[in-house]
């Protein structure tokens, strides 16, 4: 013979026919299985269309997003020069001043703690303040005029036309201030502005020492190289005094890269969903190829060669891939448009939504790239597919043999995974730790169910009815899809119940401080001159001085003889500012982890011993003993770090980070702070009132509004999360829903078996109701248990808080999971048992 | 006379838990070109194992099986595959048509495998000759078992094998179908002048061929050739 007929080339096309008519009965049922990975695949696509969409936003709103070409920022007041120096730059320049202070409602008496911002000039020069009217955005610069944000209007009930009071001044509401220059909702919501005209912040009286003022400069430049040029001037000056240049670019970078970080958790979100999917497909698919074990075999006995058989399967999966991974892409860009409306609040600019065609592309490969990749064990096994199959009937199931090749699937997932993560994080170690996250709870949940049919065939007990029984048995008799369902319900349930647990968590520990007999206002900017006025005030009201501490701004100046110029390896430890108390003995809330406490000074001369937060000590890189001098206002004081204490944030009172003795700072430029507890919201209303009017430059925080508002926030960020959680949720029920259907060919075979062996079809229902019972308990309970134990550690180790399961909540969600789980198995089987048995047998083939 | 099958010195041994089961012990025989041959011996004997091991669809433990002067043994199972195409056709004791391809698409996959000409006329030629020219476009669902086995002669028959193996072909048919189909079956093995081989339980299809090989427990018995006695 020739010995070309041995290596005769197989042709693509007739490749390609005959996966097409391979697919003849199958393509609904194909098309079922890839529809596990459309929902993750649009969840993806839609994160993605939006990130591009708002990076070109950000790109051209930018200018807008900052209001001027250069802004210079300072947290301490400006030398004379530096200020003359200020005043020359730009082509037209603006100024402002930023702190935080009471507002009081003359008419409503109502008070709260808000950011004052006073501005002078016709900031911002490209965008601008929106208000209602429209007009007093400009025009309140002619007045004793505020702008007052639209939250607190509606809190206070006021009115344009009304009366506020900011420190000793009173202002007129000239306007509603609906959205200032690249402020989100979030921020609006957090820190309420209000805006009044520079000129009358000294007659406020709240320019005092205490008061934590942030001086902005904001210049525009018609000339782009003149901007260069002053930039290249100040740039290491300022850099060295402290002062924070941003501009239009740097905005731009610093907006995008915020941003970058939700559309990365977004992104990871939407690929926990198209992961759980990937688990589905794949194991639909290795049902879908033990169905064709005889085609396989017979065409092999016809001379079929095993790659071409293996293509011919290929081709099919990977058509359907990319039927699947097109509509996700398509249903992705329709969902993107829904990711502004949930996001609004995050968000600093408008955002104008277009199709991304990058977005949709990257969507669509990697649809058909995970859809090939996950399939592919069950692929590679065709290839070992023996022609003895078509004369000895299940001679071998099709995965039987071994197969380094397999091994290198799964080798490519785990790297799959990893990779996609990199991509998203761009971290490794937070790529690393994802991975492994998701391999320990794939491999606990496939563990736990092996471990769990294992048991049921072993101690199944004969003593149950038979229905229940047989029930049981199902779910580790041969071809069961047990493995995988409880990895994918047990993986959906857990990452669902996660978040949910987080949030809890995050508002546990919030709520947790405003409970019993915690403060719940806190006083601050109280000058030496008022403590005593105000402690008194404070009795009258009979509201308890719970926690009474002095406080001083200072900076440091060197840490063992290294300043800031020398040691720039350490450059954050110089910066900013350090609100530092004194005190001659611990609170209960601190521990001294090492060294020794040590409250007084005795004498001029003797070496001050300082105590640091253990946390901040790592930061700043000081150990024991090292040298710290610190300027207080002006004053440098040498000081040693005599202990590192570890401090419990969780109680409500007020922490330090750096903590003096006594007998140093007494005589410094101080203000103080006080603790109390009001008991209900109109004594703190009237209680706030108060003070306002005596203390003007005292500022209030209301825990309660606090908590109030963070409340606000996790669940607008946990209308997010459960956002994208949906598609996981989904997801999980469109692969436990083919994965039912997929099973059915086998089912039915034993159902019809059952009924004419005598069961009647409401007893087979029965039969396969307790399987998906079993089933949905315990790939829930594993879920839950994963999930729990998860956010135990998370509690444990990130959040530093405790972490008791919430037993209603999760009793729901199991009951949820587990209804579904019973009615999607019944319901889909239930049609088998209403058609003719005949019908059946012939569609088997 | 030319040889087209040779046996020689095979045993096949299956390895089990904890001891190996001997199915086939050193069998040795050879087909002429054009002979019919049936294989029979009760349950359990080796026919099914010996019609693998001579088709090339398996590997002997030891011995060689030489294949119109091919030698199986050395070639690995694409090349087998290849030779299975070129020079084998089967017929299976439960026909084994592709559910998803119509009666005409199943015989024309050997061809198409093959690479052929004129795929389309011949299978039709094929089909009409086994009397389903009408059913063609219907799929294996739609045909009864005994119309299901005549499409599969059709497909045995469609790359004019030069060797033809059938398991049980009436096996899975009643008495007055598998009449038809025997019929069928030698009539066009006598157009093609295909060599055949079958194993078979049915002493009556048995006595249409001129030889006879019967094993017992994994050894011939008997190899007789009744016509020719
Ligand atoms: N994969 C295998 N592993 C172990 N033993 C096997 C295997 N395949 C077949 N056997 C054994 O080999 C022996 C011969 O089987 P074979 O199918 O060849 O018999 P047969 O003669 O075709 O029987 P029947 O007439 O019932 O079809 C049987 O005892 C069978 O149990
Ligand atoms: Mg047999």
């Amino acid at each position: 013979m020739s010995k070309s007929a041995f290596n005769q080339p197989i042709s693509v096309a007739w490749l390609f026919k005959m996966a097409w008519r391979d697919s003849r009965k199958n393509r609904s049922r194909l098309f079922l299985f890839i529809s596990s990975i459309v929902l993750g695949i649009a969840a993806l696509v839609a994160v993605y269309s939006f990130k591009d969409n708002l990076q070109r936003d950000i790109d051209s709103q930018a200018k807008e997003l900052a209001g001027a070409d250069l802004i210079v920022e300072s947290r301490r007041p400006l030398e004379k020069a530096r200020q003359k120096m200020l005043a020359q730059l730009g082509d037209d320049r603006a100024e402002e001043r930023i702190f935080a202070s009471m507002l009081y409602f003359i008419k409503g008496e109502g008070s709260r703690l808000v950011q004052i911002k006073a501005l002078q000039g016709k900031y911002p020069f490209y965008g601008k303040i929106e208000t209602s009217p429209a007009a007093a955005a400009t025009q309140f610069q002619s007045g004793r005029n505020a702008l007052v944000d639209q939250t607190l209007m509606l809190q206070f009930n006021a009115k344009v036309g009304d009366s506020v009071k900011v420190g000793a001044l009173n202002f007129k509401i000239a306007g509603i201030l609906n959205k200032a220059p690249g402020q989100t909702g979030i921020q609006a919501t957090i820190a309420p502005t209000v805006f009044i005209p520079l000129i009358y912040l000294e007659k406020t009286g709240l320019t005092q020492i205490g008061s934590r003022i942030t001086y902005r400069f904001y210049y525009q430049y018609l000339n782009d190289s003149e901007l260069e040029k002053t930039l290249k001037k100040i740039e290491a000056p300022f850099e060295k005094e402290g002062l924070d240049i941003e501009t239009v670019a740097s905005k731009k970078e610093s907006t995008g890269r915020s941003f970058r970080d939700m559309s990365r958790f977004l992104a990871l979100a939407g690929f926990i969903a198209l992961l759980l999917g990937c688990i589905g497909v794949g194991s639909a698919i290795h049902v879908y190829i033990q169905e064709k074990l005889s085609t396989i075999a017979t065409l092999r006995c016809l001379g079929l060669k095993a790659r071409a058989a293996f293509l011919i399967y290929l081709i099919q999966i990977s058509c359907i891939g990319l039927i699947g991974a097109v509509l996700g892409a398509a249903l992705g860009t329709a969902i993107q448009f829904l990711l502004p409306v949930v996001l609004k609040d995050f968000l600093p600019i408008e955002i104008s939504m277009q199709i991304s065609w990058l977005a949709v592309a990257q969507g669509v490969a990697l649809g058909l790239l995970i859809s090939i990749l996950f399939a592919l064990p069950s692929l590679l096994a065709v290839r070992k597919i023996s022609p003895l199959n078509a004369i000895r009937a299940s001679f071998e199931s099709a995965t039987a043999k071994r197969d380094p090749l397999k091994w290198l699937v799964y080798v490519l997932m785990i790297l799959f995974v990893f990779g996609f993560t990199y991509l998203q994080m761009k971290s490794m170690a937070q790529s690393i730790a994802f991975t492994i996250a998701i391999l320990i709870a794939f491999l606990l949940l496939m563990a736990f169910s092996k471990g769990l049919m294992f048991l049921a065939k072993k101690f199944l007990p004969l003593s149950w009815s038979y229905l229940w029984r047989q029930g049981f048995a199902n779910l580790y008799r041969p071809n069961n899809q047990t493995l995988m369902l409880t990895v994918s319900i047990g993986l959906s349930t857990a990452f669902i119940c996660t978040l949910f647990f987080v949030q809890a968590i995050l508002i546990n520990r919030v709520t947790l401080s405003s409970s019993a007999n915690q403060p719940n206002t806190i006083l601050f900017d109280i000058q030496n001159t008022q403590k005593d006025d105000l402690n008194k005030l404070t009795k009258s009201y009979k509201l308890p001085l719970m926690n009474q501490v002095p406080v001083i701004t200072m900076r440091i100046e060197q840490i063992n003889g290294k300043t800031l110029a020398k040691d720039t390896s350490n450059a954050n430890a110089f910066r900013g500012e350090i609100r530092a108390t004194y005190q001659d003995s611990l609170t209960a809330a601190e521990k001294i982890t090492d060294g020794e406490w040590i409250g007084k000074v005795e004498s001029d001369t003797a070496p001050i011993y300082i105590s640091l937060e253990q946390g901040y000590a790592k930061r700043l890189k000081v150990k024991l003993k090292d040298k710290i001098v610190f300027n207080v206002q002006g004053t440098l004081i040498t000081t040693a770090v005599g202990s590192f204490r570890e401090v419990n944030w969780g109680r409500m009172q007020t922490n330090f980070r750096v903590v003096f003795p006594t007998g140093v700072l007494e005589d410094a430029p101080q203000f103080h702070v006080l603790m109390t507890r009001i008991p209900s919201k109109e004594v703190s209303a009237k209680y706030q009132g108060a003070v306002v009017r005596k203390f003007p430059n005292v500022s209030v925080i209301d825990l309660d509004l606090v908590l109030e508002l963070i409340d606000e926030l996790l669940s607008k960020i946990g209308f997010v999360i459960r956002f994208m959680a949906g598609f996981s949720m989904a997801t999980g029920w469109i692969v436990l829903l083919s994965a039912v259907l997929t099973s059915k060919n086998q089912r039915i075979k034993e159902s019809i078996l059952l009924r004419t062996l005598g069961a009647s079809g409401k007893q087979v229902l029965i039969i396969n109701a307790i399987e998906y019972f079993f089933l949905g308990v315990l790939a829930a309970g594993a879920g839950l248990i994963l999930s729990i134990s998860g956010s135990w550690l998370l509690a444990k180790y990130s959040f530093d808080a405790t972490f008791t399961p919430p037993l209603v909540p999760i009793l729901v969600l199991f009951s949820i999971v587990v209804g579904l789980v019973v009615i999607t198995g019944v319901l889909s089987t239930r049609n088998i048992l209403n058609q003719p048995p005949l019908k059946i047998l012939r569609n088997e083939g | 006379m030319e040889t087209i099958l040779e046996i020689k010195n095979v045993s096949k041994a299956y390895q089990s838990a904890n001891h190996e089961l001997t199915v086939l012990d050193n069998i040795n025989f050879s087909i002429n070109k054009g002979d019919t041959v049936a294989i029979t011996g009760p349950s359990g004997s080796g026919k099914t194992t010996l019609l693998g091991l001579c088709a090339g669809l398996d590997r002997a433990t030891s011995g060689s099986v030489t294949l119109n002067n091919i030698a199986l043994d050395n070639l690995n199972e694409d090349q087998r595959a290849a030779v299975r195409n070129q020079y084998v056709g089967f017929i299976f004791q439960n026909f084994q048509l592709l559910p998803t391809l119509t009666a005409l698409e199943n015989v024309m996959v050997p061809l198409e495998l093959r690479g052929a000409k004129n795929i389309k006329a011949t299978a039709m030629t094929l089909l009409d000759k086994v009397g389903l020219a009408d059913r063609s476009h219907h799929y294996p669902v739609q045909l009864s078992g005994g119309e299901q086995q005549r499409v599969s002669l059709a497909r045995a028959f469609s790359n004019q094998p030069a060797l033809l193996f059938a398991d049980e072909p009436t096996g899975n048919l009643d008495a007055e179908t598998s009449e038809k189909v025997i019929k069928l079956l030698f009539d066009l093995n006598k157009d093609a002048g295909t060599t055949l081989v079958i194993v078979t339980h049915d002493l009556e299809l048995a006595a249409r061929t001129n030889r006879i090989i019967k094993i017992k427990g994994g050894i011939i018995i008997a190899d007789e050739s009744p016509k020719y006695v």
